[in-house]
């Protein structure tokens, strides 16, 4: 069963203060994807919200990653994955042939389950995408692009005396702001983060969420996450997948208080098995 | 419902409806005991009715302390986030109903002359079974976790808020009557208002059987009415 | 528990809360044992075989070493005397000059001997058996050389192989016969010689410079223009089976599509590995030679043919270390807009760059030391005397490799030819050890870029 979305205006109380914009970033309909004879997502039509957190739960293998991972064609680079169906951002087919993968990505950017800096230093890593995309001409502007992101991913303070200092010297958690920050660097409308947390601790988890929330006034995010306290925390709208299917998309206060379907409710409340 | 995967989190909050169940038997043997001593003057009954009492701030405590444990330890969420809401607030209410109860005990031996004509306190008696039964219904429906039911008890309360109107009524007339009549009846209207508030309380746990059961609120459309006879819309 | 006691078993009394108690932590049981000394065994097994190994690398670096420094020195006869410009003119004019040049050498040499007061009676047959023919060496210098003429030169001849031999303890008087090559008194002129300071051991310059020699002057024969056609060899390989190499693994590894031909490409790429290199020579001689025509005995065709042999190595090296490259690197890459090529040569390369690097070292060590193909075309048949002329020459012209010429050297019958071989195989490990630092320090140089 899936619900609109946020029916939000209809809830007395709301306890969270929930953009009024409902507009939609991301429009996907009977979206099928392929492995080989794998049917790993069957039919999901979802409505992303801007400038909104949108959380994708589910049990491992459910195909929320997959899914995610369709929403910037990174699904491209596996050569069995076929993908079916009608992802629309901003109304643009992003499946459409016209459509190439290396620009899609930079407008959707990514941020991956286990922090991945490049083996270069801090400036490069960020600069790399600047640097490929031709947004800098000169030393100064990719200086400051530099600076911005690292100051949007909070983590400006934490390096700014050793920009080049090697970015894989870094803590685990600060590597994922790293990441997150070259992310940002080639300024994305969207950011997809891939279990952007599992691998830190839970203070660095913290730091995450925080930025995440930040970011959500410039960007429209989309996580992935094995945690339900982590969609619930950082979340507007969740999603929970089963089996390649989407069960349930609603306003995160309902999925975590009062989900509609039996498999969401066994899943939130740890019946599952 | 299916178990939990982690199957000590399902004892956990097995234990605490069980204490909720507990501590219901207790407030309604409470209310049962207090409206008995009040009928049969029976004083031994009625500091028995309130040392008990105590019982039930034991077993609010208790539960308080499990939910607490719970929430810290299991983050409990959709049905089980409810299940632990609703249970601290049904034992809220709970131990309200045994107060309730030991302020008509109280009033029992207050009343220093006892009941002139057990007359009187016919109607209060009657209030009393409707009540208990109000309380017997929810009880029972959080324990078979039926929302129906709930409902029911909840569209039922305007009869005991019916009956206590007439009872308020009556008792005017009788002070009206004879003022001699006028310490005994307050007392007997303190008494009826408390019965009344039981079944309020009634009421406030039937809606959070309702909640805890389908994640929905009881739209509040029920028309209700008090001694005032004006009718209003309440606010929990 | 208010009091402790240290007895070892308390009793089931004291400590009524403890579960039933096992077996003491000290007690190792059978199993337990068994298990360690399987270990133990283990470990025993492990260093006994790296002793085993040691040892034998021990006794070939000891033999090596004993056997193929004698190759770097040679036995020098240093005589002085000057030659006047009636001498030359007169000596210009007779039937056989080089023997009346000899002659002049001889008296020099008896000046010189008379000089440092030691007497031995010596011949003319006696020089030449000692000393080879100098008459030539002395004439020539003094054709190139004419301003010489008139003032002391101090001549350094080698000394033959046989006195050679004798310096450094091969021959001694016991094992000698008497031959035209040499005879037991000429021990005694040789060390006369050495008493009046005549006859030294010096550094043999030219065996790492020189070219190689007939089969009756060991002496003279060098490891250097062979060395030089190695090199030529060595960097037809690299330049050629490097960037193929790395081009076709990053091809396979990265955009090939998997299917049955890329499957098929793979089997039959491990397998080449496997081939025997005699048969790329057989290929090389068919391929290159009789085909294309190129030019027999070339460091080119040898490159070429070493390419071929090399290519697999390189290719399985690169696609290994490509695969090491965690997928994140990439996903990181593609995940902010890099292109796949971008993706590769920013960064999956440089990371496998050190495991590239190690590969096609040791694709090259083993193509430096191979022979067997260069058998079949034609390099270990020619005898290179002399170097090449130029660099397209160095390429395109006959020349030997250092295996075959070592393989030549050893064929010889000469013993003093065997000593040369190993000399060579020391030149030849010197070239490996120096290539692997190379590789070595290139590898930490891209390693440094965390």
């Amino acid at each position: 069963m899936v619900r609109k979305p946020l029916p939000m205006n209809e809830m007395p109380n709301t306890v969270e203060k929930v953009t009024d914009m409902t507009e939609t970033k991301i429009a996907a309909r009977k979206v099928q994807v392929y492995y080989g004879d794998t049917h790993a997502i069957q039919d999901v039509d979802i409505d992303i919200q801007a400038k909104a957190v949108t959380a994708f739960i589910g049990p491992s293998g459910c195909g929320k990653s997959t899914f995610l991972r369709t929403l910037n064609r990174m699904n491209d680079t596996i050569d069995v994955c076929r993908v079916e169906g009608d992802i629309k951002i901003d109304g643009e087919d992003i499946y459409d042939p016209k459509v190439d993968p290396v620009q899609l990505r930079a407008k959707v950017g990514m941020v991956f389950q286990k922090p991945n800096p490049f083996p270069k230093s801090i400036y490069d890593n960020v600069a790399y995408g600047p640097r490929i995309h031709g947004l800098a001409s000169k030393k100064a502007e990719l200086d400051e692009i530099v600076a911005s992101s690292l100051q949007k991913a909070g983590l400006w303070n934490e390096v700014k005396d050793r920009l080049d200092g090697p970015g894989t010297g870094l803590s685990g958690g600060q590597q994922q702001r790293l990441c997150i920050a070259r992310a940002i660097a080639v300024s994305p409308e969207v950011i997809l983060m891939d279990e952007p947390c599992s691998a830190l601790d839970p203070i660095a988890t913290a730091k995450v969420e925080e930025l995440i929330d930040e970011l959500r006034e410039n960007y429209t995010i989309v996580i992935v996450t094995h945690s339900m306290q982590q969609a619930a925390r950082v979340s507007q709208q969740t999603a929970f997948f089963h089996l390649g299917i989407l069960v349930e998309l609603g306003a995160t206060q309902d999925i975590f208080t009062n989900p509609q379907d039996k498999r969401t409710q066994d899943y939130i409340t740890g019946r599952f098995g | 419902m299916t178990e939990h995967t982690v199957s000590s989190y399902d004892e956990e909050l097995t234990t605490i409806a069980g204490r909720i169940a507990e501590m219901g038997g207790v407030a309604e043997e409470l209310v049962s005991d207090a409206v008995s001593a009040l009928m049969r003057r029976d004083l031994v009954l009625a500091d028995q009715t309130i040392a008990k009492d105590v019982k039930l701030d034991e077993l609010l405590l208790d539960i308080e302390m499990r939910n607490v444990q719970v929430i810290a330890r299991r983050q409990p969420m959709g049905q089980d986030l409810r299940e632990i809401m609703a249970a601290g607030r049904i034992a809220n209410d709970l131990e309200r109903v045994g107060d309730m109860a030991k302020n008509v005990a109280k009033r029992v031996i207050a009343m220093d002359e006892g009941l002139k004509s057990s007359t009187l306190a016919i109607g209060v008696e009657h209030m009393t079974e409707l009540a208990l039964a109000q309380l017997k219904a929810v009880l029972d429906a959080y324990t078979r976790r039926d929302a129906d039911a709930a409902k029911l008890v909840r569209d039922r309360d305007s009869e005991v808020d019916a009956i206590y109107t007439s009872i308020f009524r009556e008792l005017l007339t009788y002070m009206m009557e004879d003022p001699r009549n006028i310490t005994q009846c307050a007392h007997l209207l303190f008494c009826a208002k408390n019965i009344e508030r039981i079944g309020d309380h009634a009421t406030n746990i039937a809606e959070n059987v309702y909640y805890m059961v389908t994640g929905d609120r009881l739209t509040d459309d029920r028309p209700r009415m008090d001694e005032t006879g004006v009718a209003d819309k309440e606010n929990a | 528990m208010t009091e402790t006691t240290l007895s070892p078993a308390p009793s089931s009394a004291e400590t009524p809360a403890a579960p039933a108690k096992g077996k003491s932590l000290y007690a190792l049981d059978k199993l337990t044992q068994k298990r360690n000394a399987s270990e133990t065994r283990f470990k025993a097994y492990g260093i006994t075989a790296i002793l085993i190994g040691l040892f034998f690398l021990v006794v070939l670096a000891v033999s090596i070493i004993s056997e193929g420094t004698p190759a770097f020195t040679r036995t020098v006869v240093e005589v002085e005397f000057a030659v006047s410009q009636e001498q030359f003119d007169d000596a210009e004019k007779q039937l056989f000059k080089t023997r009346a040049y000899e002659n002049l050498f001889i008296s020099g040499l008896k000046q010189q001997l008379d000089e440092s007061g030691v007497t031995v009676p010596f011949d003319e047959a006696a020089i030449e058996r000692l000393l080879g023919k100098p008459g030539n060496t002395i004439r020539s210098f003094f054709r190139e050389n004419p301003d010489q003429i008139g003032q002391p030169v101090g001549f350094e001849l080698a000394a033959s192989s046989r006195v050679d031999g004798y310096m450094n303890g091969r021959v001694t008087r016991d094992n000698i016969v008497d031959s035209r090559f040499l005879m037991k008194s000429d021990l005694d002129i040789a060390d006369a010689l050495v008493e009046a300071g005549i006859i030294k051991t010096a550094f043999n310059w030219n065996f790492i410079t020189g070219a190689d020699s007939g089969v009756d002057n060991p002496g003279g024969a060098g490891i250097g223009a062979s060395a030089v056609g190695s090199f030529f060899m060595m960097l037809v390989v690299l330049f050629l089976s490097l960037p193929i190499g790395v081009a076709a693994s990053i091809y396979l590894e990265e955009f090939a599509p998997q299917n049955r031909i890329t499957d098929m490409i793979e089997v039959n790429i491990s397998n080449l590995a496997a081939v025997p290199s005699i048969v790329f020579g057989i290929l090389g001689l068919a391929v290159f030679i009789q085909f294309m025509h190129l030019p027999q005995s070339a460091p080119l065709v040898g490159g070429l043919v070493l390419t071929l042999m090399t290519l697999p190595t390189i290719i399985i090296s690169t696609r290994a270390s490509l695969k090491a490259v965690p997928p994140s690197i990439r996903d990181a890459a593609l995940g902010i807009g890099a292109s796949k090529m971008q993706a590769i040569f920013h960064h999956v390369l440089p990371l496998a760059m050190p495991g590239i690097l190690t590969g096609t070292i040791i694709g090259l060590a083993q193509a430096l030391g191979e022979t067997a193909p260069l058998l079949l075309i034609g390099m270990v048949g020619f005898v290179a005397r002399g170097y090449p002329d130029g660099l397209i020459a160095g390429f395109t012209e006959p020349n030997s490799a250092m295996p075959a010429q070592i393989y030549t050297w050893a064929a010889r019958a000469d013993y003093a030819f065997y000593e040369k071989a190993w000399g060579g195989i020391i030149v030849l490990l010197v070239f490996l050890l120096s290539m692997n630092i190379l590789a070595i320090i290139l590898r930490r140089r891209f390693e440094r870029r965390w």
